[in-house]
């Protein structure tokens, strides 16, 4: 019989994990609910820090090394926090021939950033996405959630510039 | 529970939507949402009101010309998209012309004529409620028929009828490979009892397809019943649809299918009252491209990284958790319905000689009429591309058109006679892949495309085998390197020859066909290579 390891408290009174909790209580604390548990942690949090990450092994009975092994291999997850706002440049095939390379050639030309990084004010998180299927607006971006398609440099750095 | 009790069912849900004779349907699939299409079903509610009581405004899935968008659709009640009044690039501000038209004359500025090619020349079996039904409303799929092929599979077939069913129609796997579905369901109901899995692949990592897409939003039910079929006859009791996380609409129309499915009794421990029980789960991917492949797809169900492992055990036999699993594509089950409907005869009537049925394609890139179009098996590339597509706008000239993402390979002006299929395509060093079709313009540089998708595999490469991992980056760097016009005659040898190796030596589908981009622009585009080369 296997020893039930006790849960490890949560990090915090923050709300927020019990959200995390209850997806791992939904799946019965299951080490196969790691990824289920990553998205609702980054859902929560907007990132994965290291408290979660060493509290999601705690609580999933996993070794850290396989839950940051896990975070690190997927690509939606997130390790650093985003700026306030995150504008997603889609690169997929049809964004791409369309002139995704310009949107973002606009955007590091404006604010200096490339995908991956955030400016320094925390204002706004530079992405890429291999495709968000809107290909039929190529090319789109996907603006804080939104899908905004068919961009050209121009506007779409005049958009960026009204955000708050 | 029998097909007459459905079917009084059916008639029930109609009824209720008897005093309508209008419907206003507005499309809420992704990509006309992304173009404003929420506002646009406001206003037309509201302009609608009570519509008198025979007028109706709802909101339906992809009819197909996403670049049109937002399209709304006036139709008589049962009528599908071909005999409706389309409108193109509807904003809210239309809204009170539009309802005008229901009983007047059509708003000519608006007007997308529905007697063009792109809608004519399509025939739909996979997308037949796409556009018509709303995806949020279960009554909405029952009343045209859904689940009476599930409920016909419960209650006047053996699992085995159902097997000769999908193996004569001549199905084959819409994913990409082309395997024949009958075979494969049989192979997993040949496994000694006991569990198995059922899986939905809905990890739509190609860029430039998004076919499953549309139809997970459009008319996720659809899905539903045809996993619940196939798990009745391969002897599976659980199902896991794994979908992309960047597909969240998708993902909650599936959520609500399933919630509203259960309650109605259609999945759950009583399948339509019957002693088959079938539940389906749905698990998030996080964005990697090499999940896509089976045994990468169940690692990461199984909440590990999505790494491949060698095949032989095939998941038929060792699967999830070690079970017989059967994997199949979204639009694989979406066949699944009308097949048990219409037989397997009809299905097989349908296409070309070794492959079956009709492909939604996914028309993207430097075509006039960009979306989602379904048409037979066999139909030429060039009526796909200048008739159906409206050929390429701003009076440049066709290129090359890339099938079968990174996996697959361009096709040039030379070939496009040639009917689709899962062969024909093949002979050309492409493939049929999931179905994304993306044209290229003379602006287009071939190298450069093939540096791009060598640029995605090689970032998408899971790093488990060297070839793959190693290789994608050494084959990105020469390619880099001649597309500065820095590489010499060496180089280009050099590329061929890891393409050779990574081709033969990689671990799964990713890096097996890595290469073929490059060998297939090296094929029919070997001068744009040699132009760039410098004399080093």
């Amino acid at each position: 019989m296997t020893v039930q390891q006790a849960k490890p408290p949560l990090p915090s009174d923050d709300k927020r994990w019990k959200l995390v909790n209850a997806t791992m209580r939904r799946n019965g604390y299951t080490g196969h609910a790691l990824i289920e548990t990553l998205h609702s942690v980054q859902d929560a949090f907007g990132f994965l820090d290291e408290t979660s990450l060493r509290f999601v092994a705690a609580s999933l009975d996993l070794p850290l090394s396989k839950v940051f092994g896990v975070a690190t291999f997927y690509h939606i997850f997130m390790l650093k926090p985003k700026g306030r706002h995150a504008c997603v440049v889609c690169t997929g095939t049809a964004c791409y021939i369309k002139g995704a390379g310009a949107l973002l050639e606009g955007i590091q030309e404006r604010y200096g950033v490339n995908p991956g990084d955030t400016t320094e004010d925390d204002r706004l998180s530079v992405l890429t996405a291999r495709c968000v299927g809107a290909c039929g607006l190529a090319p789109a971006v996907v603006l804080d959630g939104e899908v905004i398609g068919k961009q050209v440099k121009d506007t779409l750095v005049a958009t960026l510039e009204e955000l708050n | 529970m029998h097909l007459e009790d459905l079917a009084e069912k059916a008639a029930e849900y109609r009824a209720e939507e008897a005093h309508v004779e209008h419907e206003v349907r507005v499309c809420v699939a992704a990509s006309c949402q992304s173009s404003g299409s929420l506002p646009v079903l406001e206003a037309l509610t509201k302009a609608c009101g009570d519509g008198g009581g025979t007028c109706k405004v709802k909101g339906v899935g992809c009819m197909g010309l996403c670049s049109a968008g937002p399209l709304v659709a006036v139709a008589k009640r049962d009528s599908d998209l071909a005999d409706s009044l389309v409108y193109r690039d509807v904003t809210a501000a239309d809204a009170p012309e539009i309802m005008a038209s229901v009983r007047g004359a059509p708003v000519e500025r608006l007007r997308c004529p529905t007697d063009q090619p792109f809608f004519a020349r399509q025939q739909r079996i996979v997308l037949e409620n796409s556009g018509i039904i709303d995806p949020d409303s279960f009554k909405g799929y029952v009343a045209v028929g859904g689940y009476a092929a599930l409920v016909q599979a419960l209650s006047e077939m053996t699992p085995g009828d159902v097997l000769r069913e999908i193996t004569t129609s001549g199905l084959r796997g819409r994913g990409g490979g082309g395997y024949p579905t009958g075979l494969k369901w049989s192979t997993i109901a040949k496994m000694p009892a006991g569990q198995k899995y059922v899986i939905c692949n809905a990890d739509e990592g190609d860029p430039g397809a998004f076919m499953d897409r549309a139809v997970l939003e459009s008319d996720p039910h659809r899905i539903l019943e045809g996993m619940a079929i196939a798990a009745y006859a391969v002897g599976a009791n659980k199902g896991y649809v794994y979908v992309r996380a960047e597909y969240p609409l998708a993902v909650e129309r599936l959520q609500t299918a399933i919630r509203k499915a259960k309650r109605a009794g259609f999945l759950g421990s009583k399948v339509a009252d019957t002693q088959f029980a079938f539940e389906i789960e749905i698990r998030l991917g996080a964005g990697a491209f090499v999940c896509g492949e089976e045994t990468a797809l169940m690692a990461s169900i199984e909440g590990l990284r999505g790494q491949p492992r060698p095949r032989p055990p095939y998941p038929a036999e060792s699967g999830l958790w070690g079970c017989p699993t059967l994997i199949n594509n979204v639009e694989t089950f979406a066949n699944i319905a009308p097949i048990i409907r219409e037989g397997g005869d009809w299905f097989a009537s349908i296409g070309t000689e070794r492959s079956k049925g009709t492909k939604v394609f996914a028309l993207a890139g430097k075509i006039e009429n960009t979306g989602l179009i379904e048409v037979p098996m066999g139909t030429k590339l060039r009526d796909i591309i200048e008739v159906i597509g409206g050929g390429i706008p701003d009076g440049r000239a066709f290129k090359a058109v890339q099938t079968g993402g990174p996996s697959g390979g361009c096709i040039p002006e030379a070939h496009l006679d040639i009917p689709v299929d899962y062969d024909s395509l093949k002979t050309l060093g492409t493939m049929m892949g999931s179905g994304g079709m993306i044209v290229m313009d003379d602006s287009s540089c071939m190298v450069d495309v093939a540096r791009y998708f060598m640029e995605f595999c090689m970032t998408e490469s899971c790093g488990k085998c060297i070839p793959c991992r190693a290789g994608t980056q050494q084959m990105h760097g020469l390619l880099d390197k001649i597309t500065r016009s820095q590489g010499t005659q060496a180089d280009l040898t050099l590329l061929e020859e890891l393409c050779e190796v990574v081709q033969a030596t990689s671990l799964c589908g990713l890096g097996q066909t890595a290469p073929n981009p490059v060998l297939s622009t090296l094929r029919y585009f070997r001068d744009e290579y040699e132009q760039k080369l410098g004399d080093g």
